[in-house]
């Protein structure tokens, strides 16, 4: 494969697949702290 | 008898003569590994990682040392844990351990910053590419771009081991890699300054409140590695390494385990990475127009990613009505936790009453699990297109 076109698919499809990869990571997450949400420390327990 | 003498006094200075007629690269080389002192002794730049590489390059550049032939000391080392890329692999299981996910954690859209972090390694992998590396080449140069010395070693060492890179590139890679870590504080700045106004600097964002729950930190390290190991399989034993150390400490249960992979063996696994690293800087081999190229560009990719992280970050403010930090993206690169810590700086200087660590915190953990995702996908990658 050409130097150029190997460059640019790595950058699109890499910087791409990072970038969504990432993105479905942050939802699992989201879906993750809806489960277990995040609990109020103690000073806002006390408030 | 005065012959026997003679030839025994001879072969008592072979080192001397060696040095006087072919020694010019290592005494460049053992300067190199004096320089390196002094940036570990006197500076602190990294002292943990470049005082046993510069000691190992002092060792393998003294005349005639065979600490790198077959047998050697530093060639053992390199074979049980170099060349089968174990070294790297523990010391990931050290950094999981001592990482901290709950920022992230209680604000997951940090992560993004994680990505745009990373676009360094891709466009550093391009110019590599336009000045005449070849492939494996480019891909291991781009990898500095990831701020992350094992991932570095990782990659490069297994073009070396596929003779498909210089085996004293990898040294090369590894110094580079650590010496830009180490210089973030020094790089990063500058371009926060460049790339931001003074008002979007001063902007506040307000500590994220509450504690994350310890499932969800729990769950956390097992999800990354299922995703990891279903979209870059290749990348799988970076990624499962750093969340097996996360997981153990989360857990609660084998504090033993969690305390042993965090010290005593990221400890032994960081003095044999460093010294069979140093072994690979052997003057005639390492010093070549590649080596200064590699290091020209490692610069670059460390330079890109600040602008990438610094760019969603002002997007993120435009879309957010100036609720959001712009600094905050700079953190998204893997140097932990000297990111998050100089955007809080930065932060402070614009507006005294500033915290922005968390947040920083939150994208510079981001930036760990972006930069070990990224050089999975360019591995899986690099599988697909048959490169490997």
């Amino acid at each position: 494969m050409d130097n150029t076109i190997f460059g640019l698919t790595m950058l699109v499809v890499g910087m791409g697949g990072t970038l969504a990869s990432l993105f479905f990571i942050t939802l699992v997450i989201c879906a993750l702290t809806a489960f277990f949400p995040v609990r109020p420390g103690k000073e806002e327990e006390k408030k | 008898m005065s012959d026997a003498i003679l030839a025994a006094l001879g072969a008592l200075f072979e080192g001397v003569r060696f040095l006087f007629t072919h020694g010019g690269p290592n005494v460049i080389m053992i300067a190199v590994a004096c320089a390196m002192f002094w940036l570990a002794i006197a500076k602190g730049v990294e002292p943990l990682l470049l005082l046993p590489i510069a000691f190992g390059c002092l060792l393998v550049n003294l005349p005639l040392s065979e600490v790198m032939a077959q047998g050697g000391v530093l060639k053992t080392l390199y074979d049980f844990g170099i060349g089968n890329e174990l070294f790297p692999l523990l010391i990931f299981v050290g950094i999981g351990s001592m990482t901290d996910f709950s920022p992230l954690l209680a604000n997951p859209k940090l992560l993004l910053f994680g990505a745009a972090g990373q676009l360094g390694i891709f466009i550093t992998l391009l110019l590599a590419l336009a000045l005449g590396f070849s492939k494996e080449e480019a891909v291991s140069v781009a990898a500095i771009g990831a701020c992350d010395g094992p991932t570095v070693i990782f990659v490069s060492n297994m073009f070396a081991g596929m003779g498909k890179i210089p085996t004293a590139m990898v040294g090369a890679l590894a110094v580079a890699a650590y010496s830009y870590m180490a210089l973030v504080p020094v790089i990063q700045p500058p371009i926060m300054r460049l790339l931001t106004t003074r008002k979007e600097r001063a902007v506040k964002m307000p500590s994220p409140k509450g504690k994350v729950s310890r499932a969800a930190l729990i769950a956390f390290p097992i999800i990354v590695t299922a995703i990891t190991g279903i979209i870059a399989p290749q990348g799988l034993p970076l990624m499962g390494m750093i969340m097996l150390g996360n997981f153990m400490k989360v857990s609660g249960v084998v504090p033993r385990l969690a305390n042993a992979s965090e010290n005593e063996i990221a400890n032994v696994a960081t003095l044999f990475l460093g010294l069979a690293i140093g072994g690979t800087m052997a003057g005639p081999q390492f010093l070549t127009r590649e080596t200064l190229m590699v290091f020209g560009l490692g610069l670059v990719a460390i330079i890109i990613d600040t602008v990438g992280g610094l760019l969603l970050g002002k997007i993120w403010y435009l879309l957010s009505g100036g609720k959001v930090n712009p600094l905050v993206g700079a953190a998204g690169i893997s140097a932990y936790p000297m990111a998050a810590r100089l955007v809080q700086n930065e932060g402070q200087r614009w507006n005294k009453h500033n915290y922005l660590l968390m947040h920083a915190m939150g994208a510079n953990t981001g930036g760990q699990i972006g930069s070990v995702m990224a050089a999975a996908i360019m591995l899986s990658l690099l599988k697909g297109l048959g490169v490997i």
